[in-house]
């Protein structure tokens, strides 16, 4: 016999009208706000009947270039969200002094910073690397498209189905408490029974298939898809750090899979893994993690020294110093990466013995590191430097950067790590070399090729507006952390007890202000740079004096990139062929192999974030529909052998000749 | 300096090919990374049963549960499967598509009886009260275990698959080619079951 109750259990597991947090203000605004912005965007939409080009050119899209563009806007919409998180939290703790409580209980504010931390690596940092690789590494390497064209919009829709379940838990439940790494014992059933945890062991899981699938994707295309003549020694940087990346990410990625899913069977099934009785070891999780975790901090690195490293050459029209020794240090640092993981715990206490070697390991890092720095002030050396918005951010990174590597090897000394461990130091580092390493190289990247995918260029007042907001604002907000690290502030504290303190808050929070500006800056950006597009428009294709193939092609690139595909004979290919007298061809096209769009990936992206949803709240019957139905589909695909079709010649010389007439215009 | 040109001087350099050029597919090779990253998936599991292992939690330990002519009849079996599909592998290469539905069909059969024989001592084990949550020992054995039969499970699925679509459309390029990746995915799991073997149960009895 069923009891209503049992009933309700069956049908919605373990939720209730209570898990809607109705009660919470802030949450309540906050939904108000998407839900009216959502149906804006839907209206919209629909008004403009765009729902039908929406799915054709968009959604089911296999090509490189869309699916890059849409990776970029999924980490500008998360990164708005990850920024609202940290303005929240730097309230909060400047005002939470004394009888002061703030405006966020510990048990909202525990949830914001490990929100935080998810969103700004997993759904920010990493749609925004795989982005610029995914836009801008076939078009480097001169190819038409990536390896495996349909397993990359597969790859895109499991990231942003894993950026929807984070999302979820927002007005649904509740987000996890444990931290953005969900270190056990806290992060196991008993300590946290609830559907925190598992919202973000769902989301990670997810959005990881997708990135390790892209980075498989990415390896290959390097490694098979390069124009002829393009030697491994001729690949432009870019390329290079685009490969180590993919390889970390190849490497990486399967190790917080499986102790994400380790961690899954000790809450869902009753294990001993991480547990402190029955033989578990929480400890294990910390070196399982940290295995994945620092190889992923280089994972969202290496690309943004990429990306330095092509504006740098292209702005300061030289070719980049010391080319081999940029490759080397990028291998280097690859492999260095995979032995330092145990440094961010030298206070488990695994001896001196272990301490030193991982401390010395971490040292080492710091070397190829600076040999790329050194290539990056010797090819500015004696050019002639345009400090175009691109250039800024990157000057801003080499001041910033160089700042926060030698916070970083201050911290690889354990006995200075013993002090400093869990400290507000730690979080001044590791914004440090993120703001000023990855997100700096990111705004970098964007502004370099934005002309590239749109045709047009970006505001440069904007631009300028953005990066001295985001440099002021950064120091702002994280010198004064350095500061009270020193003193032995600990991090993830909702309230302090000691006034003296406050000051140093204030005046971050006065930071996070202004970096709030450089956003609000980007923003303005983009609305003004589309409205100016006639002004801004490029017809060359090339608008900054490029030297790598991909400014070869129109901008935006038509379907297949390159109507011939490029021969190479020098690192600097585009460079070489403007300089030798390249003469673009104008007749002989020929028909071109293209893969066909497929709805697939979309459709197994939405059927995840339904199956993900229905574990984290033990709704068991959906949970076997969903993964049933993702079965069906998946094995249904693969029954479908019709993926490709020719762009005819006709097409191609049309395209061409349009190219054409444009380049004739602007002479 | 860097310049490779064989181009003769006074020529102008070729900058494009005017043929189409096709890259050599990168399917295998694909596979074979994807190959590799799950091999790390193992590796995790390796390394936690490495150090979870004798963590018995004063329940039981290798020796008192496991059975290992049972786990050598199960063994053969694998080890067979992956024989036979060699051989359709071979039947494959001389285009002969019912031998190779054939020796596929054998290899199924070798591999559900792996699967049948996997499931009945995890349910042995788990009547005796030795569940996956009875001890850290145990469940980092049932996970390593049970992650390589799953993904022999979806190998089987794959087969099945597969032969289904040989018998819709023979041996057409891209169903050798995915028949060359199922026998990469099945001689992995062999590997690992290799490694299984030994490390799990020959190195637990001897202990």
């Amino acid at each position: 016999m069923f009891s209503n109750v049992d009933l309700q259990k069956l049908v919605f597991g373990r939720f209730t009208l209570a898990d809607i947090p109705y009660h919470e203000p802030i949450l309540i605004v906050t939904f108000a706000g998407v839900a009216l912005g959502g149906l804006a965007v839907l209206g919209t939409i629909t008004y403009y009947r765009f729902w039908g080009a929406l799915w054709r050119d968009w959604v089911t899209s296999v090509d490189h270039k869309k699916i890059g563009i849409m990776y970029v806007i999924l980490a500008f919409v998360m990164l708005l969200r990850g920024f609202a998180d940290a303005l929240l939290m730097r309230a909060q703790q400047s005002i939470a002094f004394g009888s002061q409580e703030g405006f966020l209980p510990p048990h909202h504010y525990d949830q914001i910073f490990t929100a935080h931390g998810v969103i700004m690596i997993f759904f920010v940092a990493m749609p925004f690397v795989t982005g610029l690789m995914n836009y801008v590494v076939p078009l480097q390497i001169g190819a038409r498209d990536v390896s495996f064209p349909f397993l990359n919009n597969f790859s895109f829709w499991m990231t942003t189905a894993g950026a929807i379940i984070i999302m979820l838990s927002l007005f649904i439940g509740e987000f996890s408490r444990a931290t953005w790494l969900g270190y056990p014992p806290l992060s196991g059933a008993d300590m946290s029974p609830g559907v925190g945890v598992d919202y973000w062991i769902w989301g990670l899981q997810i959005a990881g298939i997708g990135t390790l699938l892209s980075g498989i994707n990415l390896v290959a295309t390097i490694v098979k898809m390069r124009a002829p003549g393009m030697t491994m020694m001729k690949l432009p940087v870019f390329v290079w750090t685009s490969l180590c990346t993919n390889v970390l990410i190849v490497a990486a990625f399967p190790i917080l899979t499986a102790v994400l899913a380790l961690l899954s069977l000790d809450r869902y099934v009753g294990t001993h893994f991480f547990t402190n009785d029955l033989g578990g070891s929480p400890m294990m999780y910390f070196n399982l993690i940290w295995i994945w975790g620092h190889p992923e901090v280089y994972i969202l690195i290496l690309p943004a020294f990429g990306i330095f490293s092509e504006v740098t050459s292209t702005f300061c029209g030289k070719r980049l110093f010391g080319y081999a020794s940029m490759v080397y240090a990028t291998v280097v640092i690859t492999i260095l990466s995979y032995l330092v993981w145990l440094h961010h715990f030298f206070t488990m206490g695994s001896g001196a013995n272990v301490n030193s070697f991982f401390g010395i390991t971490t040292m080492i890092i710091s070397i190829p590191t600076g040999a790329k720095i050194f290539n990056w002030l010797f090819t500015m050396y004696r050019g002639r430097i345009r400090f175009e918005v691109p250039m800024l951010w990157t000057v801003g990174f080499m001041v910033t950067f160089v700042i926060g590597g030698m916070t970083g090897v201050l911290l690889a000394v354990p006995p200075a790590d013993f002090v400093l461990h869990n400290s507000l130091f730690l979080i001044a580092h590791f914004h440090n070399v993120i703001i000023g390493g990855v997100l700096f190289g990111m705004m970098a990247g964007v502004t370099y090729w934005f002309p590239k995918a749109f045709g047009f260029k970006l505001d440069p007042f904007w631009g300028k507006m953005s990066f001295w907001f985001w440099l002021v604002g950064f120091y702002v907000a994280f010198m004064p952390l350095y500061v009270l690290g020193l003193m032995g502030v600990t991090r993830r504290m909702q309230h302090f007890d000691d006034p003296s303190l406050q000051i140093w808050f204030v005046v971050a929070a006065g930071g996070a202000a202004l970096i709030g500006c450089g956003i609000l800056s980007t923003i303005i950006q983009f609305v003004v740079s589309i409205r100016n597009r006639e002004a801004l428009r490029d017809t060359t294709g090339d608008p900054w004096g490029g030297r790598t193939l991909e400014w070869a092609t129109s901008s935006p690139p038509p379907d297949y990139n390159f109507a011939f595909t490029p021969v190479v004979h020098d690192l600097d290919a585009w460079y070489d062929m403007k300089n030798r007298g390249y003469a673009r061809p104008l007749h002989g096209f020929k028909p071109i192999h293209m893969p066909k769009n497929t709805g697939t990936g979309a459709i197994i992206g939405g059927l995840s974030v339904v199956f993900g949803f229905a574990m984290i709240w033990y709704i068991w019957w959906l949970a076997a529909l969903s993964a049933l139905a993702i079965f069906v589909v998946s094995v249904a695909h693969t029954f479908n052998y019709n993926r490709d079709f020719y762009i005819p010649a006709d097409t191609v010389a049309r395209t061409e000749s349009q190219r054409t007439a444009a380049l004739a215009g602007q002479a | 300096m860097m310049h490779t040109d064989t181009a003769p001087p006074g020529t102008a350099p070729v900058f494009h090919h005017e043929e189409e050029h096709h890259p050599e597919t990168s399917t295998l090779l694909g596979f074979w990374i994807y190959l590799m990253s799950d091999c790390l998936i193992f590796a995790v599991l390796f390394a936690t049963y490495g150090v979870l292992g004798r963590n018995y939690a004063a329940g039981p330990s290798p020796k008192d549960l496991f059975d290992l002519p049972l786990v050598a009849l199960n063994t053969s079996m694998l080890l067979f499967s992956s024989i036979t599909y060699g051989f359709a592998m071979l039947a494959m290469d001389k285009g002969r598509t019912a031998a190779t539905q054939a020796w596929l069909a054998v290899t199924g059969l070798f591999g559900a009886a792996f699967l049948a024989i996997e499931l009945y001592e995890f349910a042995h084990l788990i009547h005796e009260g030795a569940g996956p949550g009875r001890s850290a020992f145990l469940s980092s054995f049932f996970t390593l275990v049970g992650t390589h039969g799953l993904h022999v499970t979806f190998g089987l699925i794959w087969l099945v698959v597969l032969m289904v679509q040989v018998a819709q459309r023979g041996l057409i390029p891209e169903n050798t080619r995915r028949l060359m990746c199922l026998s990469m995915f099945w001689h992995f799991l062999d590997v690992i079951w290799i490694g299984v073997f030994t490390f799990v149960y020959l190195m637990g009895v001897l202990q």
